[in-house]
């Protein structure tokens, strides 16, 4: 394992990449530097947000997945859809239709992230309910919320949900099914997950709060959509639709931002979406200024939610848009029964991983803090990227960590050619 | 002994930027290590006394040193004092214009917050003169 702990699904393609520095002004924990030519990823600083791959003009930023091809590695298969995959199509008002579709493109069957969802929110309800003194409540759903959490704000990990994602019980729930149904032994079973986003594809290889994904493969929602839309077409066409659908109003809105807190039914809750805006919210969180009568926090690192993942393919407004009419005449909540044999609950701590942290011992940490700052006197200020960091507060804690020099700077550079010129 | 010395002035005209200093301090704290519930600490007394000096006292200047064993706030303005310290320390006291209040401060919270938060606290106030508080959180 090693360092597992630190995988990231985000990647560079090196032939792709030009060196452009544009990825390296988007990360929003700066961990991107230009080196050589080349973006590299410090995978420590990582949180798999996705924000380079939206940005590089050059798409020399990718993400790790499972292609189609690996259904073949398993004897029987399910499918398991984010909510925000029913999304991407146009023009339906029937959910089964995708579902029908998607056994269709060869799964033997398939679970419903949303369902799983509805149980979750019921979790939640009681959760929340029974627990005043963890208020708010931070929701876990988003695994690059809870990565950047556990990166950079020490003092909210008391306040992370610890129930375990919708994938994850619907991934547990299709495992059981499956091996009832069939009488195959686990390894048979693929379980696959339709993934949104990069991060859900980090949080199977390593969860946080749970020691195992039931999840065998993630595949990525732009893989799966050209042969969805063409098995949906054939589905419409010959009518056969199959009643698969165990899905409500609450299960269908975790697709985009606000639906988790919507499950809650309480008002006391607050909604960020973007990743940005998930920061801002999180230091005023840590800093005490939110009234303590919020019970919960239900944060999405992509801006809409779910639907606005970098692997999903419509826009996510227009997604959101459809979401809505979607879940217009289901009734509140179609799945009720919460399973008493598969846990539900987190059952590792989520730990504080202080990566951000200038090592050595206080002493030494002070004095490369005094270092940093007297490199924050040299230095323009100007935030140009030109030495391959995101700003030169950046470039300055690269230096003091003995990853980058002085020169590096281009300005700094400059004065001290010109000093050496001028003394000959 | 090492020490790290940072100084900020705050602007007492743009309400908008008040919390950036504590803010800052807090970002620096995390990178040096000190433990997440000190950091806490020093962040919630810092910006209560950082949003005191933009309400109250039309800003100031915060310096703040760090050393191996404690972190020292001086935050020092030339607003118009404090006319009862003892009422003004007192939970839910304030005399903040309704426009502040408005915006979600005055709670009379601040002061109260920022002794719970610090090991040690002190207020040198001259009315008419200026008002400085000195904030002391110990390391270990
Ligand atoms: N720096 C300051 N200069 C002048 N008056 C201050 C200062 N800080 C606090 N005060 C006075 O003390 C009162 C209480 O402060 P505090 O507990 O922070 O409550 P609040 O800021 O919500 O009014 C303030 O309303 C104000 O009258
Ligand atoms: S995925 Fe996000 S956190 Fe990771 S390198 Fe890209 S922008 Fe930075
Ligand atoms: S908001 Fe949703 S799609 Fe975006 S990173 Fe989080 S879980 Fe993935
Ligand atoms: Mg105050």
């Amino acid at each position: 394992m090693g360092n597992e702990k630190f995988y990231t699904s985000v990647h560079l393609d090196e032939s792709l990449c030009k060196g452009c520095i544009n990825c390296i002004k988007r990360c929003p924990t700066e961990a991107i530097r230009v080196r050589n030519g080349k973006a590299v990823i410090t995978k420590e600083f990582c949180i798999d947000c996705g924000e380079c791959i939206r940005h590089c003009k050059n798409h020399a930023k990718l993400a790790t997945h499972d292609s189609l091809d690996s259904m073949k590695d398993f004897k029987y298969t399910v499918a398991l859809p984010a909510p925000s995959l029913y999304a991407q199509v146009n023009n339906i008002e029937d959910v089964d239709i995708v579902l029908t579709a998607l056994k269709r493109m060869g799964f033997s069957d398939v679970f419903e992230v949303s369902a799983a969802a509805e149980i979750v929110s019921s979790l939640s309800r009681e959760y929340i309910r029974n627990h005043k003194d963890q208020w708010p409540l931070i929701s876990t759903a988003c695994p690059t919320v809870t990565r950047l959490i556990r990166v950079r704000f020490p003092n909210l990990l008391e306040h992370l949900l610890p129930i375990l994602p919708p994938m994850e019980i619907a991934a547990r729930m299709a495992r059981k099914r499956a091996m009832e149904k069939t009488g195959l032994p686990s390894e048979d079973i693929g379980i696959f997950f339709i993934s949104p986003c990069p991060a859900k594809v980090t949080s199977v290889k390593f969860p946080l709060g749970y020691e195992k994904s039931e999840v065998d493969r993630v595949l990525a929602m732009k893989d799966v959509y050209p042969g969805l839309i063409q098995a949906m077409k054939d589905v419409v066409e010959d009518g056969q639709v199959e009643e698969l659908s165990s899905t409500g109003n609450i299960g269908i809105s975790w697709g985009g931002s606000g639906g988790e807190a919507g499950g809650l039914l309480t008002d006391s809750y607050l909604a960020a979406d973007g990743i940005e805006n998930v920061i801002k919210v999180l230091e005023d969180l840590e800093d005490n200024k939110f009234a303590n009568t919020l019970s919960f926090i239900e944060l999405n690192a992509c801006s809409g939610g779910c639907v606005g993942g970098v692997l999903a393919v419509e826009n996510p407004f227009l997604a959101k848009v459809k979401l809505k009419s979607l879940r217009k005449y289901l009734p509140i909540a179609r799945t009720h029964d919460t399973p008493d044999d598969i846990g539900l609950e987190f059952t590792t701590d989520v730990a504080y991983e202080p990566v951000f942290n200038l090592g050595g011992n206080m002493a030494e940490r002070l004095s490369k803090m005094s270092q940093l700052e007297e490199l924050m006197e040299k230095f323009p200020g100007l935030d140009c990227g030109s030495c391959g960091a995101p700003t030169c507060k950046a470039l300055a804690e690269d230096i003091v960590r003995g990853m980058a020099r002085e020169t590096d700077c281009i300005h700094v550079l400059r004065s001290y050619i010109r000093k050496i010129s001028d003394g000959i | 002994m090492s020490e790290v010395k940072l100084s900020y002035t705050i602007s007492g005209d743009d309400f908008t930027r008040a919390g950036e200093a504590s803010g800052d301090v807090k970002s620096k704290l995390k990178v040096l290590g000190v433990s997440p519930d000190i950091v806490r600490k020093v962040s919630i007394a810092l910006y209560e006394g950082e949003i005191n000096m933009v309400i109250h006292a039309h800003g100031g200047t915060i310096d703040v040193t760090i050393s191996e064993t404690e972190i020292t706030m001086v935050l020092a303005d030339r607003g118009p004092g404090i006319e009862n310290v003892e009422l003004a320390m007192q939970a839910g006291y304030s005399t903040a214009s309704e426009n502040v209040r408005a915006l979600g401060f005055g709670a009379g919270m601040g002061l109260p917050n920022m002794k719970k938060y610090s090991d040690e606290m002190s207020i040198d106030t001259r009315l008419g003169e200026g008002t400085t508080v000195t904030m002391k959180v110990f390391l270990q």
